[in-house]
């Protein structure tokens, strides 16, 4: 079984207070912490899992600058075999659709049985790459996949739905699968872990390298662009409650009375 | 004369609430450039939902056969990439749910439409789309436009918009030909399954007292369950704590758990994902713990308590508890 999983790195906003960049285009990244897109971490711990069982190889693809090393030696030290980054000044402003037109030539060029994605990124959420790219191979696909079994040359895979339900499909391999978050729980890797790749090997391919034209890519092959962004309007907000611990205790417990009938 | 189609979704024999709010959006943005607003359909034995469509749409598109008993991204390209290509509609909608999900980027691709997922507003002046969609979790939004000429694939965030009264239309019935046939698919659908059923209701519980992935450890939870303990309530959760197994799956509030209407719903270390305000905007009062103001949970809450939830819970649980002693 030959995996190939695509991963993005991503700032960690869950926690974070963000604020809107200078260029009005992006938020401000500084002082954000980066690491790889959480639903990808499920995605290649899946493949993982797979090799262990299975054998064969887990190649780590991302289309990003330096900075997204980073990730790929993350998967590289949870168990990921080969690791290729896709960059290109031809390539900035990409969108979802593009960016899944240059994984897809890289893929190509990759013996694979099945290729594995987060369901969406953190940060810009088109939850649209990994399907794009069964598209242009030409292979099927499955989304928001939330359970997967190998059986000979097809794949069971469970979609997640809404309201607790799951489609239970079989799909004929190779196929394109985006994995869902709870799947499985991602190893940890230890920063020992991380040194023992640091050396590794990460194989960069250009536009050139994947005979991609530059108005193919990058903004000016791009279906869609960003205006600008703006914080969502706050809607009627919440009362706050303040005044020391003790006080908003009393608060809350006349709340509890009043409202949630606690005697 | 120009037409927009939103494409129904429909399981296990309803139509699902976000085919309404496409229509009431559809039939707004048709109003406002002369269009008209079309609705395709494709099921197994599905007139009832065909009639039902018809006071919502000037043209219901229904294509009927077996194979549509459940949804399956392979016989829906199939079918709706001919129809679209017939059509030609300025706009298709479908909706930003796990069917659309599965569906859009590749029927997009292979229709080469430009696709914008996951929208929250559309609007257009002349012949430019501005699109709304959020980034980084919902903590900003984007104006987003088109590079490309249409026709244009939008999906559609599912309560985004809300269904308005109009008029009603009288849609036409317009049978198209299934193109499916018995030849080999790489994707078969086998069944549905429904999460089992632990051994609390969420559903049923007056008091609920959430825990997100501010909780930071499994080794937390106790602390949020003993305060739910001491106010009568019901410990659930967000989807971060079922991903890590911190709770199990018939614990978690929102699109893809439980939609829980409980008198008062406290809200710890939450931020508010849409996912999962849509399963607790039925709340009656709500009450928000977050050390971040700017969380949208605060947005939908009724009282807001900004302090950090390792400070605050404990304080909230002793002292409710001396105060119902005394």
């Amino acid at each position: 079984m030959n995996t190939v999983v695509c991963v993005k790195r991503v700032p960690e906003t869950a926690d974070a207070d963000v604020s809107i960049g200078k260029s009005g285009k992006d938020i401000d990244k500084s002082g954000l912490a980066f690491d790889l897109n959480e639903w990808d971490s499920y995605a290649i711990e899946e493949a993982i899992l797979l090799k262990e069982k299975l054998g064969g190889t887990v190649t780590v693809l991302t289309v990003g600058g330096e900075d997204s090393n980073e990730s790929l030696r993350k998967c590289l030290a949870m168990g990921a075999d080969d690791a290729m980054r896709l960059m290109d000044p031809a390539f900035d402003g990409s969108d979802g659709f593009v960016t899944a037109k240059i994984l897809a030539e890289a893929i190509r060029r990759i013996p694979y049985d099945l290729i594995l994605t987060g369901t969406q990124a953190e940060d810009d959420g088109y939850g649209q790459v990994g399907i794009v790219v069964a598209e242009l191979l030409g292979i099927p696909h499955a989304a928001v996949v939330n359970r997967l079994e190998i059986q000979d040359k097809k794949a069971r895979v469970h979609r997640e739905l809404e309201g607790g339900w799951e489609e239970v499909y079989d799909i004929d391999l190779p196929a394109v699968l985006t994995i869902q978050t709870g799947i499985n729980e991602p190893r940890y890797v230890s920063i020992m872990g991380i040194r023992k790749v640091a050396k590794k090997e990460i194989k960069t391919l250009g536009a050139s390298d994947l005979n991609l034209k530059p108005e193919e890519v990058g903004l000016s092959g791009s279906d869609i662009q960003l205006e600008k962004i703006f914080l969502p309007p706050a809607g009627e907000g919440a009362e706050i409650l303040e005044g020391k611990p003790e006080e908003i205790a009393s608060k809350v417990f006349g709340i509890l009375k009043d409202k949630g009938g606690l005697p | 004369m120009k037409e927009i189609i939103v494409l129904a979704e429909h399981r296990r024999g309803e139509l699902r609430d976000v085919t309404w709010e496409m229509l009431s959006k559809g039939r707004q943005f048709a109003d406002s450039i002369g269009a008209e607003i079309g609705v395709a359909l494709l099921g197994n034995g599905v007139n009832a939902l065909a009639e039902a469509l018809k006071p919502k749409a000037h043209r219901v598109f229904l294509i009927q056969d077996q194979r549509f008993e459940a949804y399956n991204s392979e016989t829906y390209e199939k079918a709706l990439t001919p129809l679209i290509t017939e059509r030609k509609p300025l706009l298709t909608l479908i909706a930003h749910t796990s069917m659309g999900m599965d569906l859009a980027p590749s029927l997009a691709a292979r229709l080469k439409m430009p696709l914008a997922t996951d929208c929250i507003g559309i609007d257009v002046a002349g012949e430019t789309f501005s699109l709304i969609r959020q980034l980084y979790g919902g903590k900003v939004n984007a104006a987003v436009s088109f590079l490309k000429k249409g026709p244009y694939m939008v999906t559609v965030r599912s309560g985004a918009f809300p269904v308005l009264e109009k008029e009603v239309l009288t849609g036409e019935l317009v049978k198209f030909p299934s193109p499916l046939t018995d030849e080999g698919m790489a994707k078969r659908f086998i069944q549905y399954l429904e999460a089992a059923a632990g051994d609390v209701d969420i559903t049923q519980a007056d008091i609920l007292v959430s825990v997100g992935r501010g909780i930071k450890e499994a080794n937390n939870i106790p602390m949020v369950k003993e305060f739910a303990d001491v106010i009568g309530g019901t410990l659930s959760c967000s989807r971060p704590v079922v991903d890590k197994k911190w709770l199990p799956k018939d614990r978690q509030v929102g699109t893809s758990g439980k939609t829980v209407k409980p008198k008062v719903y406290v809200a710890i270390g939450i931020s508010g994902a849409f996912q999962h305000i849509a399963g607790m905007k039925g709340a009656g009062t709500v009450i928000a713990i977050n050390k971040d103001p700017k969380a949208p949970i605060f947005g939908v809450a009724t009282y807001g308590i900004v302090a950090d939830l390792f400070k605050i819970v404990p304080v909230l649980k002793d002292k409710i508890k001396e105060l119902r002693k005394s």
